[in-house]
């Protein structure tokens, strides 16, 4: 069934010929999985389907404490400055977003009256401008009530550079913001925006109030008293907070939801290390949430058996991955290693990349090493589905990787490794420290070695190998090996910003002091033009072939290999109720709507 | 012995100079960056972090950072964490209290361990009540704390479940409850730390008054008819403490040393667990200034070690 078909169905359920639930039924028949039916038909405006929870407790309060645990400390309570997702986390408790993203990628309303689209017209149809209505009587925490002054204020606040508000990202794009009335706002782009939710929605979409920070922009950015007690929207109020330590709230008793939340008290409680985090929600029950289990799955499941807590896994956009370098790493042009004005001497031939691609054996890594917490899969890009390609697939097979190299003229030495024109397969494979990345580096070695290609493996602490310090060789933008292994996140339910590091403007180089997004050095014309179509691409459907192409293009010339994708692993306790997890969103997206079996 | 004192303080200033200016190099040239989270998310363009380095003078050359930090810290100013963005005064004051409440307790455990029974075993040497405790002794000295902590976590609270393992600095309770939830959440940092310092303070008590009670004065005390009791305590343990009191002065930088793994595991929101987040985050202030106060515990227990000494001996006399 191709693209023109699903358009005819479509189009047949647009008109009220078929049913919705038949479509679905129909498009499952076909072997894909039904959120992504609804996914086309969300992004062809047929369904603004909103996620519903289950809510047991019908008023608000009542609920006693309840006690989450993040292995890494939040450190700072000013989303506009989160340093990572701990920082992100511990800000949704108090500030809240316009939208939330679900588990697929959908967005749900929050601060938002509803979800701006094509249909209702608050998209525009030539993605220039999106309109969003705020929810009413919605106050801050300290009685002021919220409107678009502070929706204004916030871009105001994150594009004035002294500020260095770590979202700036998101918010760039926006030309200025009209505010039509006191509760809707319009957010005017220099240039059509597909992907209009970056602003205002998700982990860097917090909105932080007008009346407390207008004073502090820009320099005196640190010097607010509420960076360190935030006075929010959020479900929770709060109480108090140790950088480094732990988080306490208490019940927003005029949360702009009904008969929410249901906890009287909330604590994050941050420090130590997963694995004992994972004990204190599985086998103790001492904590009732517990965040980012890297945890050996083998050992989770062992947890799991006590009946206390379960470890919940939702898939995300994380991909650990191998990476070829297409420059050569060992000559050094004008103090650069893997400068582009070099070629990798044998990586350039696709035989060899081709013959490695099926020498990393993703199966044993996915059973031996990772279990439910990471995902064998031959794709870049492997959620939300409408983007995941269906037109490649990853074997194991050293009989074939031997053929392609003996076909491409690699002959094997007395040492039993292959040689061409005097160059041997010799290659140098980097990684950071951290065992299960150790491990698969052994796995793909020994696969490799009977192939007649030697890999030397190095590991690298974490604290360097991911640093952005330049005068550095050993980071992963330096690339000064010819394979490296990590795993790169995708945290948006949007490609864009994560397919950027295969176009040639972010190769990281000795004059972008490495801050380059492209390590690979890959440069190819097809790709950049694919990417700079779907960037103002305003077509669901043709957006999304666009990066089934740019998959497609980086998988079929082998420049990474694709490992596991790494679903994001959270404990629960089993007393927890409607504790729904999204792969992108932060832990805390639905909080309002957690509740405990009593 | 104000002269000797004010000698002492005069000395420990270049010391401590020379100490800063060691470790600011030292952290200077590890490797890492306190924004390097931002430079894995996609999301965070790379002027952010540029931007954010040259604010907080990450990249000026070495020795203008440590004039800055050398004139700030003069002025009393200790400057903010980059990862935080709180200052660092505050930040510590706030880790004080459980590091102080921990560390004390412990402390006090291992004295009131130590002592009687150091002093029981070497009043009968090689009985079986002195055997046992050397050999206890010897376990426990030989157990690292990361290994006895976790050893704890395993036995109390997941096999027996009775006490938690996570150390909450913010008890809701009120009253007794408060009181009765902080002893049980202490109970296991307290005894690991405690026990660990028990074991050799019991080895150098028995060894002190083995010395000691052996010596013509305790038998001449006991010849002109004093008690037991008096003589034990009076002469015998008095003298037995010098050394006692050499450890003990000496063990109090030492005990934050062996706290940042204790506090670790437990999570006990001290300065032990602030400095190692820290050194993990690459937080410049933060570090350094707590491993300055390390430093400065260090000199300032040798120095009250020394004062002590003639406390208990005041034939020991400063010159």
């Amino acid at each position: 069934m191709g693209e023109r078909d699903l358009r005819t169905l479509l189009d047949e359920v647009r008109r009220g010929r078929l049913s919705r639930r038949r479509f679905v039924q129909m498009i499952v028949g076909l072997g894909l999985t039904a959120p992504m039916a609804a996914q086309m038909l969300a992004s062809a405006g047929l369904a603004q389907a909103q996620s519903k929870w289950t809510f047991n407790p019908t008023k608000r309060g009542g609920g006693g404490i309840v006690k989450t645990l993040w292995w890494q400390a939040p450190t700072l309570l000013n989303p506009h400055f989160a340093n990572g997702t701990k920082d992100q986390d511990a800000s949704r408790v108090f500030y809240e977003p316009l939208g939330a993203y679900d588990p697929d990628g959908n967005i749900v309303p929050v601060l938002a009256a509803e979800v701006p689209s094509l249909q209702n017209g608050q998209v525009a149809k030539d993605g220039l401008s999106v309109t969003w209505r705020l929810k009413k009587n919605v106050v801050w925490h300290d009685g002021k009530p919220f409107t678009a002054d502070d929706v204004v204020f916030n871009w105001e606040y994150v594009m004035d550079p002294a500020t260095s508000a770590v979202t700036v990202g998101q918010y760039r794009d926006i030309s200025r913001i009209d505010k039509l009335d006191s509760h809707t706002v319009k957010l005017v782009f220099k240039s059509p925006m597909p992907f209009w939710s970056a602003p205002f929605c998700g982990p860097t979409g917090m909105i932080i109030p007008k009346h407390r920070f207008q004073t502090y922009k820009g320099d005196k950015s640190r010097e607010a008293p509420t960076n360190l007690k935030p006075v929010g929207t959020g479900p929770y109020r709060f109480v108090d907070f140790k950088p480094g330590d732990i988080v306490r709230g208490e019940l927003n008793s005029s949360y702009h939801v009904a008969n929410r939340p249901f906890f009287d008290q909330l604590e994050m409680k941050g420090g130590g290390d997963a694995p004992s985090a994972a004990r204190a929600v599985l086998q103790t029950g001492e904590f009732d949430y517990a965040w980012n289990m890297q945890v050996e799955d083998e050992i989770l499941r062992r947890w799991e058996q006590g009946g206390k807590g379960r470890a919940d896994i939702v898939s995300g956009g994380n991909i650990e991955h191998i990476q070829l370098n297409t420059t050569d790493p060992w000559t050094e042009v004008d103090g650069e290693r893997s400068s582009t004005k070099t070629k990798h001497p044998v990586l350039i031939d696709p035989a060899v990349r081709q013959a490695l691609n099926v020498l990393v054996d993703r199966g044993s890594v996915q059973e031996e090493i990772y279990g439910r917490t990471g995902v064998a899969t031959a794709n870049f890009i492997n959620a939300p589905s409408r983007f995941v390609s269906k037109n490649t697939k990853w074997e194991f097979n050293v009989d074939k990787a031997n053929q392609i190299l003996d076909a491409a003229g690699w002959k094997r030495g007395a040492d039993g490794i292959r040689a061409k024109d005097g160059k041997k397969l010799k290659f140098v494979y980097q990684t950071s420290i951290n065992a299960p990345r150790q491990k698969t580096q052994q796995i793909v070695k020994q696969a490799c070695a009977k192939a007649g290609i030697d890999l030397e493996l190095k590991s690298i602490t974490a604290n360097v190998f991911f640093s952005s310090d330049s005068a550095n060789p050993d980071t992963f933008p330096h690339f000064s090996t010819d394979l490296q292994m990590f795993t790169t996140t995708m945290t948006q339910p949007d490609p864009q910003r994560f397919m950027d590091q295969f176009v040639s403007w972010e190769v990281a180089s000795k004059d972008n002091k490495w801050a380059g997004r492209n390590p690979t050095r890959w440069r190819n014309e097809e790709y950049d033009r694919a990417w700079k179509a779907a960037e103002t691409e305003m077509d669901p459907v043709k957006r999304a072939a666009l990066f089934v192409k740019m998959n497609d293009l980086v998988i079929q010339n082998v420049v990474v290999i694709p490992v596991v994708f790494r679903p994001r692993v959270g404990a629960i306790s089993n007393r927890m109720r409607d504790v729904v997890q999204s792969g992108w969103d932060g832990d805390f997206w639905a909080l309002a709507y957690w509740s405990k079996q009593t | 012995m104000p002269k000797y004192l004010l000698r002492r303080t005069l000395i420990s200033i270049p010391v401590l100079a020379g100490i800063s200016a060691v470790l600011f190099t030292i952290l200077a040239l590890a490797p890492g960056d306190p924004f390097e989270e931002l430079a894995t998310n996609p999301n965070v363009p790379a002027e952010v972090r540029m931007n954010l380095r040259a604010k907080f003078g990450l990249d000026d050359p070495l020795p203008v950072r440590y004039a800055r930090w050398v004139v700030a810290m003069a002025r009393g100013d200790w400057g903010f964490s980059f990862v935080s963005r709180v200052d660092v005064d505050t930040l510590i004051l706030q880790r004080l209290p459980a590091t102080l409440a921990v560390l004390g307790s412990a402390l006090l455990l291992a004295i009131l361990i130590a002592i009687p029974i150091g002093t029981y075993s070497a009043l009968r040497p090689y009985s079986i009540f002195d055997q046992a405790a050397t050999t206890l002794a010897f376990i426990g000295f030989s157990l690292p704390t990361f290994f006895t902590g976790l050893l704890f976590i395993l036995l109390f609270s997941i096999h027996l479940d009775w006490l938690p393992f996570i150390y909450r600095a913010d008890i809701s309770a009120t009253g007794w409850r408060w009181y009765w939830e902080h002893v049980r959440q202490a109970i296991m940092p307290v005894a690991v730390l405690g026990l660990f310092q028990a074991a050799s303070m019991t080895r150098f008590m028995r060894a002190a008054v083995l010395d000691v009670v052996r010596l013509d004065y305790v038998n001449t005390a006991r010849a002109k008819g004093l008690s037991e009791g008096t003589t034990l305590v009076k002469h015998v343990v008095r003298n037995a403490l010098i050394p006692v009191v050499t450890l003990v002065a000496l063990q109090i930088p030492n005990i934050f040393g062996g706290a940042i793994v204790t506090e670790q595991i437990f999570r006990v929101p001290g300065i032990g667990s602030l400095l190692i987040a820290s050194i993990l985050a690459n937080d410049t202030p933060v570090v350094m200034a707590v491993t300055f106060i390390f430093s400065c515990l260090v000199v300032v227990s040798n120095l009250a070690a020394d004062l002590l000494y003639g406390w208990l001996d005041p034939r020991i006399s400063y010159r």
